[in-house]
């Protein structure tokens, strides 16, 4: 064997034998160093003929390579056993508590506002908005309900302007006559907002949210109109099936008027919406008043359609257990917290409304 | 409006229970709104509990309770029993009261200086034995029974109905009658009235001024001489007492039952204090009288009155005087039996904030083919109860009444309401309300009977025949899936945009009144007019907010005061520059609190919500100028470098406001318009993979220089090169003149060509140097 084989065999020994980096670089520098073995034969092949330096030099190139290979696996060895040796000293409590992580809230009403975009998009409505100051024309001249009408009197309307021409909406409908004036036939909209009553006590706030609907093409019926409400209510609740009842009523823009009851029931101090022999009141509705088509430059002759009206917090306290309706405006943080949303929860129709 | 079920049997011949009836109410739209056991003048005792029992600060005998009546607050009564004590169970009399020992009408009165709401009862007042020492002492078992009446109730029940402004009608128990017979409820009863023999003329002149506007078109009248007017027979009370209202004499209870009874409101006067006859007519400015309230009311010009020769007796239609009223000794009556116009008498009763039930059925509409069947009625009653004769009726009219006629299409209501309905049902529901019918042709003529003011149209015919017919009947119709347009426009696509940016940021939504305190808003308002509301809920939510800090900075208090030290609010919602209608705007606001908060915390909220909104850093600059509730040096305002658009406002809000407050408003308007106006797609686009190169620099500059400057000036030397400038340390202070400071940024430098050798960066470096010190009269700091 020649000096250069055994010198080789002797440092792959050694190699094998390293157990800290420390040593590894020191045979690093007597293999691959200046004056290592591999430079030292190499400055060894001048002396050589040309047919002995070919051959030496592939021998060395060869050796290089498997001590190469052997250094390489060496480092990435002495690299794990370090990395595991430091793992194992460094330890944390996990069960402290995580950095705080700051995160946002939904309103109940922001959330169901959407819930019910969603599932009226589904049946191709669209929203329409109004403004919240009105004139007393779009708020109830035009809606059939002429000046000093006793129907006037379940409005307590706060007014803006001395001579009571403009006003603060008291309900969502001024929308329907704004939306069919700037538009023609057919009309399928929802308008959700925000209402105003003088009037404040433990189920009353001088704000309240409502959604108005409107329908007109050729022949929407009463048919119609039932069939859209059993299906929103139905999806806003998230149940199969649902009792619902129309009981006739009276709104000066709407003829034939209803209001519809839902069926529920109180169980274990909760209330459960769909069955039970319990009635709830839940929104006013009917066919558009032949008026008010005409106001709107409509023609009643050629269209008709329904409307209604639902009220918006009453909906959210239903569906999320929130028992009262002055808290949606009491800004307590720790209400916020509990009832918000997260605002990644967005209601969609493929995603579903709630989580 | 109110009735039990054996009045309604008067009516109404039916073997229907109360509960069919209630449920058939119900769906006709009469609905009903509670069903309670009938008053009577023993109902007002209440089951109770003395909660604690204190001396009475000024006298020795005398006691001050704190009661539990069943309702939410307890009521302070002064009681002189001596078994009074915490936690006993005894029998309590509200003010208004009768106390039956003494026929004594509690009131709310003072006793010693203290207030005493009503009284705490022995046995003796209660007629329920001689034992008048100490107040009554209940059995534990009576616990339950707090908030009851003592006494119970063996009568029947009471059922109230809330009747729609369109039904006045249904304002009398006749009508309801009416209605649940065409239900298939049963036959009305025709209840033609007994003639009563009337001897006379009636002697009292009465006479209807022709003046503009007389709300006043029929006066009917007769006089009953020699009653002897007295309490009302036991049935006639209890009938009283079932409409909720007090028996006072037999005169004035037939009246008030006729008007149950029929929806015809009547009014008596004692005749004898009428002087030379009756006029009715148009009040004159500064006219007044009292009437039956005991309140003297000042008259308007026009209000409709009926009066004799020394004055007002009366309101038409509205409430009767003091000067004319019927008492127990009256003998001879004239009894009134009128129509008075609905609008007229709304508006006079408003302006004089005047309620009673004759008025809220007149301004609603009253029969005027009522006004013989009504003076029948009373004065057969009277008669009856009271003895008397009476004289033929007096009816002055100055108007006709024209029967209304419609002609109406039966297949409005296969088109109305999708199912059909025969003609002969049709017309057979129709007249079994009352409607007069005749064929003409395919059509019908209807003519609208006298009580249904609410009839105008075709479609009120198609309401009336649906609503008897049953709502149930409609079938109901699978909604179409067919959309006319996108759900949301792009506006309101951003506006749940910002909404749930914000929210991810760490804010909680608030939803707070569109009105705010005049007080707090006036600081936020800068320019913009103050909008009051005429009639507010309360004096601290008086005007129509201005800005949403407001109410969002008075919220964040109030949760301070609740001991949440840090939070963030937010609130998307209306602001109000004008009292038009669409004088708003939408603004999305933000209050953030918190530790070792500054200013560029609240602005990387601000800026990262545009940024999500779809504007790039590149569209925007950002200047110092912002509104006056701001930190002066502490804010900034966004605006679009294209056209200065205010987008919005972030910075500390102004310390004489709030404390380490810091907001932002985005005004979201200005937002849509601008995105809208400057749509850009998406570029296809390449990245450069040659070497790309950091160089730092550092510029002294003026103290009030603004970073941003910096920023552009280097951006715009070259763009396909500087690919991005960073700043990463700004210095005051030693080494540097007190009116400077130095801005340490470092430049991204890439070709998309080829690699830059150290030459073509040298030069870009020298351009960078040159450029800064020049534009922005900066010194390269060495």
């Amino acid at each position: 064997m020649s000096d250069f084989a055994k010198l080789k065999d002797e440092l792959k020994d050694k190699l094998s034998k390293v157990q800290n980096s420390g040593d590894l670089d020191i045979i690093k520098t007597e293999i691959f160093g200046k004056s290592g073995l591999i430079n030292s034969e190499f400055k060894k092949l001048g002396t050589l003929s040309p047919d002995e330096k070919k051959k030496q030099a592939s021998e060395i190139n060869i050796a290089k390579q498997e001590l190469t290979k052997i250094f390489n696996d060496k480092i990435a060895k002495l690299a794990d056993i370090e990395i595991n040796e430091a793992v194992k000293k460094e330890k944390v409590d996990v069960t402290l508590p995580e950095k705080d992580f700051r995160i946002g809230k939904i309103h109940p009403v922001s959330q169901v506002i959407d819930e019910i975009s969603s599932i009226f998009s589904e049946i191709g409505f669209s929203v329409e908005e109004g403004p919240d100051v009105e004139t007393e024309y779009y708020n109830f001249t035009a809606l059939n309900t002429p000046e000093n009408h006793p129907a006037k009197d379940m409005h307590d309307t706060f007014y803006i302007e001395e001579n009571m021409k403009t006003l603060l909406r008291t309900h969502t409908s001024p929308v329907q006559v704004r939306t069919m004036l700037k538009g023609k036939p057919p009309f399928k909209i929802i308008a959700p907002g925000r209402t105003y009553r003088s009037d404040s006590d433990q189920t009353h706030t001088p704000m309240f949210h409502q959604l108005e609907g409107l329908h007109i093409d050729k022949n929407i019926t009463m048919g119609h109109l039932k069939g859209c409400l059993n299906y929103f209510i139905k999806e806003f609740f998230e149940v199969d099936k649902i009792k619902m009842r129309f009981r006739p009523s009276h709104f000066p823009f709407t003829e034939p008027s209803a209001e519809v009851d839902i069926g529920y029931k109180i169980e274990n101090n909760k209330i459960i919406i769909g069955e039970g022999d319990k009635w709830l009141e839940i929104l006013g509705c009917g066919m558009v008043h032949p008026n008010v088509l005409k106001n709107s430059k409509v023609d009643p002759n050629k269209y008709q359609g329904f409307a209604f009206g639902i009220g918006i917090d009453r909906l959210a306290m239903l569906k999320y257990g929130i028992n009262d309706l002055r808290s949606f405006f009491e800004c307590d943080y720790r209400w916020l917290n509990y009832y918000g949303f997260d605002p990644l929860d967005v209601p969609t129709s493929y995603r579903g409304l709630s989580k | 409006m109110r009735f039990t079920k054996d009045w309604l049997q008067d009516h109404l011949k039916t073997n229907k229970t109360e509960a069919q009836i209630i449920e058939k109410l119900n769906s006709t739209g009469l609905e009903v709104e509670k069903v309670e056991p009938v008053k009577n003048e023993l109902s007002d005792f209440i089951v109770s509990k003395i909660v604690k029992v204190e001396k009475h600060p000024n006298a020795d005998r005398l006691k001050l309770c704190h009661v539990d009546i069943g309702k939410k607050e307890f009521v302070k009564v002064v009681c002189g029993g001596p078994n009074a004590k915490d936690n006993l169970l005894t029998i309590y009399a509200p003010p208004g009261s009768v106390i039956p020992k003494n026929n004594m009408k509690l009131e709310v009165t003072k006793i010693r200086g203290e207030t005493s709401y009503g009284m705490l009862c022995s046995e003796s007042e209660l007629n329920l034995s001689d034992e008048s020492e100490g107040i009554i002492e209940l059995n534990q078992s009576f616990k339950k029974k707090i908030g009851r009446s003592y006494f119970k109730s063996n009568s029947d029940n009471v059922i109230e109905l809330s009747v729609t402004p369109n039904r006045p009608d249904c304002l009398g128990i006749r009508g309801i009658a009416r209605d649940l017979s065409a239900s298939g409820f049963g036959k009305l009863i025709d209840n033609k009235n007994i003639k009563i023999k009337k001897k006379g003329k009636q002697p009292i002149k009465i006479k209807i001024e022709k003046n503009k506007n007389q709300a006043c078109t029929i006066f009917g009248s007769c006089l009953i001489r020699n009653i002897k007017n007295k309490e009302s027979p036991e049935w006639l009370k209890k009938r009283i007492l079932s409409l909720g209202l007090r028996p006072i004499s037999a005169v004035v209870d037939i009246t008030n039952y006729v008007m149950f009874d029929l929806n015809r409101p009547l009014h008596a006067y004692d005749s004898d204090k009428i002087r030379n006859g009756i006029i009715v007519r148009n009040s004159k400015k500064g006219e007044s009288f009292k009437a039956l309230d005991n309140k003297e009311y000042k008259l308007d010009d026009g209000m409709c009155v009926i009066s004799d020769y020394d004055g007002v007796l009366g309101l038409g239609g509205i409430i009767g005087g003091i000067r004319s009223g019927t008492e127990l000794n009256t003998k001879n009556i004239l009894l009134e039996s009128a129509y008075f116009d609905p609008i007229i008498t709304r508006k006079t009763a408003k302006k004089l904030q005047l309620n009673s039930d004759a008025k809220f059925r007149f301004e609603r509409g009253i029969d005027p083919n009522s006004i013989s069947a009504g003076l029948e009625r009373a004065s057969e009653m009277i008669i009856k109860i009271c003895g008397g004769e009476v004289t033929k009726f007096d009816i002055q009219n100055i108007k006709n009444i024209v029967p209304k006629k419609i002609p109406f299409d039966p297949n409005l209501v296969p088109k109305t309401i999708g199912i059909q309905i025969k003609k002969n049902e049709i017309i057979k529901i129709l007249e079994d309300l009352g409607f007069k019918i005749k064929k003409k042709g395919k059509n019908l003529s209807v003519e609208i009977p006298s009580w249904r003011p609410d009839i105008y149209g075709q479609i009120d015919l198609v309401e009336e025949i649906i609503r008897i017919k049953g709502f149930d009947k409609i079938q109901s119709v699978e909604p179409e899936k067919k959309r006319l347009k996108p759900t949301l426009d792009f506006f309101q696509r951003h506006f749940h945009l910002a909404q749930r940016s914000v929210a991810s940021k760490g804010y909680l939504e608030v939803i707070t009144w569109s009105f705010t305190d005049e007080k707090i808003n006036k600081n936020f308002k800068e320019n913009i007019k103050e909008i009051k509301i005429i009639n507010p809920i309360s004096s601290d939510l008086n005007v129509l907010r201005n800005s949403l800090y407001p109410n969002l900075i008075y919220f964040m208090k109030k949760n301070i005061d609740r001991g949440f030290d840090d939070q963030s609010l937010f609130e998307i919602g209306p602001v109000f520059t004008g009292n038009k209608p669409g004088q708003q705007a939408t603004v999305v606001c933000g209050v953030r609190k918190e530790n070792k908060l500054d200013v560029y915390g609240i602005k990387a909220d601000v800026i990262q919500t545009m940024i999500e909104m779809g504007i790039n850093k590149n569209e925007f600059n950002v200047d110092i100028k912002t509104p006056s509730y701001y930190h002066p040096g502490k804010s900034g305002s966004i605006t679009t470098k294209k056209d200065r658009k205010l987008l919005g406002y972030f910075g500390e809000i102004h310390p004489k406001i709030i404390h380490n407050t810091y907001g932002f408003e985005i005004f979201l308007e200005n937002l849509v318009k601008y995105k809208n106006q400057n749509k850009k797609n998406k570029q296809t686009i390449n990245f450069s993979d040659y070497q790309k190169s950091d160089r730092d620099f550092a510029f002294v500059v003026q103290k009030d220089f603004k970073a941003q400057n910096l920023i552009d000036i280097i951006l715009d030397i070259d763009t396909s090169l500087i690919k991005n400038v960073k700043i990463f340390d700004v210095y005051e202070g030693e080494n540097i003149p007190s009116d400077k400071k130095s801005i340490a940024l470092k430049v991204t430098i890439q070709s998309d060509f080829k690699i830059l050798n150290e030459k073509d960066l040298n030069e870009i470096s020298q351009k960078i140097i040159s450029n800064v010190e020049e534009k922005a009269s900066a010194k390269l700091r060495s």
